[in-house]
């Protein structure tokens, strides 16, 4: 995929969206009080608001291309990047744990499923992959929360990490930071804050894993060089393992695609579980209108999903030996 | 058109009450249908399943489900069982129209997208191929703020954000069908362009149509109840799954699990029914195709 004309459609679409659909930014924001009207435009005026909108695009381009996502409509002065920044990390984080357990949960199943083909098992197997797809994730999250926070005690209910621990942060992904800082107080309770939004977003994204690993392993099993493999006689696991490489090899291309959804997921799971990442940051920003910080967040997930599709090409060309860049 | 229709509904007929269709296929469709038409005939029959009122205090505030009240009471002693019902109406009037409106927007323009092709086609396939690629949910939300708060306003942000899926559909097949001979034939006889594309292109993307109808009703489902959990859809007190679900947020600490699983409950059982008859619809298509 093309990055950079991807993420600029984008960039242009929010953009018309946020500015030129009705509706005045700087009144909603204020609400409809008697504002005198030469304030307004004082306000306006600061934002940047007063120009042509074909010179507030290209200004904004400019300083987004320059790391700088300008400044917050309803807290005056505050910078959206260092806002981003921060809240960054966690969004990652939650992210690639999210990643890691569909990917454990939908590879297992799904090479279960393919080695015990046709069984009871197989189609128990699938259904659970159709099922757990039209799962709603904020509701899957708030019965984790319920069984294993409320009822049972085992976890803490949200939140990113016990406040008591006294972690010192150095590159704001916790898990990674308290053991850095050899913090092991902190490494546990960042770890038990994670494994509930982490199960609710893995679980969710595992079902299509399931489903491509079990097609993909069966046609490999079926194939001509798993038949001569078996002529040649080498051992069934050795050939398993051989055709299980193979199979992987959309997996990868199906995560980069998926990475979007990903996201999206992340933005209901931070939601429903309190975790101060962009996907809170976006919903709170929504609530109270802020146009450039939600413009931010929009061109922020662009980006990653562009530079995610790029990095998966890379990984493709290792795990196939026969693409060379 | 009114052909088009009808011949659309035959085809779904034969799909779904078969002779010919085969077991996985046909079941899944059924199970599906059987979801989807319950909740249809609840959103229908509210007031007879319900004595109370969705937006009225039936009771003391947080009782547990009881033969009174089978879901529970809320804070506000708003009677769950009530709200469910009714809430099945919100959900299904905004996909069902949000799912028209993408299909409308998506299905012409793949058609002539993808006949004519061209620099509009590739102009037009690089912002679909954009929208696609994005997180559905991060941009419907911002449709959303854009377009203020509302259930028609959040049936049109969910609209735009599945255009791609219809037209990239649509597009791909149009580019193999369009090579085929009938097609030819019927530039040759000098049929209008417009006719050989609604006449004789169309009824032969109805199936995949369908498929795609049901699986973007799927997420269609899940977006509303996503949107309205933020807040960007209809606003209290008009029942609704997604906002009924978010204020049961508030009230996890507290155990009262009745708020939470039910109106969680109704949306996937939803989106499971829509996704049931996509699947089951598709494993038909792929038969055929054998």
């Amino acid at each position: 995929m093309l990055i950079v004309p991807t993420v600029l459609i984008l960039y242009t679409l929010v953009f018309i969206v946020l500015r030129i659909l009705p509706g005045d930014p700087v009144l909603a924001v204020l609400g409809t009080k008697n504002i005198p009207p030469e304030q307004l435009e004082q306000i306006r005026h600061n934002l940047g608001l007063d120009k042509p909108y074909i010179v507030q695009y290209f200004e904004y381009l400019w300083n987004v291309l320059h790391g700088d996502f300008g400044t917050s409509m309803v807290i005056s002065g505050r910078s959206i990047t260092a806002d981003l920044l921060e809240r960054l990390p966690a969004t990652v984080e939650l992210a690639i744990a999210g990643l890691i357990v569909s990917l454990a949960i939908g590879i297992t199943t799904g090479f279960i499923a393919a080695t015990k083909r046709d069984t009871k098992l197989d189609l128990g197997l699938r259904v659970f992959g159709s099922v757990t797809y039209t799962l709603f994730i904020p509701w899957l999250g708030l019965m984790f929360q319920l069984i294993f926070a409320v009822w049972l005690r085992w976890l803490p209910a949200s939140g990113r990490i016990d406040p008591d621990v006294g972690l010192e942060t150095v590159t704001g992904f916790y898990i990674l930071d308290s053991i850095i800082t050899g913090n092991m107080e902190a490494f546990r309770s960042a770890l038990s804050h994670m494994i509930l939004p982490a199960l609710t977003l893995g679980l969710v994204l595992s079902g299509p894993y399931t489903r491509l690993v079990r097609t993909n392993l069966v046609k490999a099993l079926e194939s001509n060089y798993v038949l001569a493999y078996h002529a040649r006689g080498v051992r069934g696991s050795r050939i398993l393992l051989h055709a299980f490489r193979n199979a992987l090899i959309p997996v990868v291309t199906y995560a980069g695609l998926q990475f979007a959804l990903l996201l999206g997921g992340a933005v209901l799971t931070e939601t429903t579980f309190d975790w101060p990442g962009i996907g809170t940051y976006l919903v709170e920003k929504v609530s109270y209108r802020d146009y450039p910080a939600i413009q931010a967040v929009v061109i922020v997930f662009a980006f990653f999903v562009g530079v995610i599709s790029l990095i998966v090409d890379l990984i493709y060309a290792l795990l196939d030996p026969r693409i060379r860049y | 058109m009114v052909e088009i229709l009808s011949k659309a509904l035959t085809r779904i007929l034969s799909t779904i009450i078969p002779s010919r269709v085969s077991g996985r296929g046909r079941a899944l469709v059924y199970a599906g249908l059987a979801i989807v038409l319950a909740i249809v005939f609840m959103a229908i029959a509210a007031p007879l399943l319900t004595p109370y009122d969705p937006t009225r205090r039936a009771g003391r505030s947080f009782q547990p489900p009881s033969w009174e009240h089978p879901f529970g009471t809320n804070n506000l002693g708003y009677d769950m069982w009530a709200r469910t019902v009714y809430g099945a109406r919100t959900v299904l009037i905004v996909v069902f129209l949000s799912i028209v409106l993408s299909m409308a927007m998506g299905v012409p323009l793949g058609l002539f997208s993808g006949y004519y092709g061209g620099r509009i086609d590739r102009a037009l396939s690089m912002l679909m191929d954009a929208i696609y690629a994005f997180p559905s949910l991060v941009l419907a939300i911002s449709l959303a703020v854009a377009l203020g708060p509302s259930l028609f306003n959040a049936a049109i942000a969910i609209a735009v954000v599945y255009v791609p899926t219809y037209f990239r559909m649509v597009r791909g097949q149009v580019l193999s069908i369009k090579e085929e001979l009938f097609v030819e034939v019927a530039r040759a006889l000098g049929i209008p362009t417009s006719r050989i594309i609604f006449r004789h292109i169309l009824p032969h993307l109805i199936p995949t149509i369908m498929v795609v109808f049901s699986l973007s009703a799927a997420d269609a489902v899940l977006t509303e109840a996503a949107l309205s959990y933020l807040g960007l859809s209809v606003q209290p007190p008009t029942p609704d799954w997604g906002y009924d679900l978010y204020k049961g947020k508030g009230f996890v600490l507290s155990g009262y699990w009745w708020l939470i699983f039910f109106p969680g409950l109704m949306i996937t059982l939803l989106a499971t029914g829509f996704a049931l008859i996509g699947e089951g619809l598709s494993e038909q298509i792929r038969r055929e195709r054998l």
